[in-house]
């Protein structure tokens, strides 16, 4: 009984841990704009925001340019 | 060190870097990785455009990582002068970051020396001349 318990509580975890870095691969694969300021804070804006919708297009355009 | 060699520099230790260019707060290019100066300045341009678009209610910013999946672009600035550098997807930002502003320090501690050598050279010459004028007397 401990034993199926002790590989059942092995299992849970195995999974629980995949579905986590699955999750951190995938969210860090997304769209995003990061903006630090000098006194130390950070915004991130993803992709579908306001501020996206203003910042991606000049850094396409500087990725298209330096590619070109 | 002048600007030239501290791209140079960085762009051989990044390994994460594909290419850079290195501007005056106005956008003129002091230093770039590309033999074409149209793009250079084009990319130092755009780069300004960024950090404009990016200033929030804190000012402007000091730093900008735009992450798409085929690349990413950053931007340093330290106020007088700013660094562009473009990489490839999933950069360590936290490296390239720090490898920018190492980048702009570098470029920037030129500057007092070369304006101080430059002032040096003037004092010498301008001490030089009234002797040169009267030893012709």
């Amino acid at each position: 009984m401990k034993r199926r318990l002790a590989a059942a509580a092995v299992a849970i975890g195995s999974l629980a841990g995949a579905a986590a870095l699955w999750r951190r691969r995938s969210g860090a694969g997304k769209d995003r704009a990061d903006v630090y300021f000098a006194d130390g804070s950070m915004v991130s804006f993803p992709e579908g925001s306001e501020e996206a919708a203003t910042l991606f297009p000049i850094a396409r355009r500087i990725l298209a340019q330096a590619r070109s | 060190m002048d600007a030239a060699k501290a791209l140079a520099d960085l762009v051989e230790i990044s390994s994460q870097i594909e290419s850079a260019v290195l501007a005056d707060g106005d956008g003129t290019v002091r230093a770039s990785t590309f033999a074409d100066e149209v793009r250079a300045e084009a990319i130092a341009k755009e780069a300004r455009e960024l950090l404009t678009a990016a200033a929030g209610p804190a000012g402007d910013p000091s730093q900008v990582q735009v992450a798409f999946h085929e690349g990413c672009v950053f931007v340093v600035s330290d106020g007088e002068r700013l660094v562009a550098a473009v990489t490839g997807r999933d950069p360590t930002a936290g490296l390239v970051f720090y490898d920018l502003k190492t980048c702009l320090r570098l470029s920037a501690e030129a500057e007092p020396a070369k304006k101080a050598a430059a002032g040096a050279r003037r004092r010498r010459k301008k001490d030089e001349e009234p002797e040169e004028a009267g030893d012709e007397a």
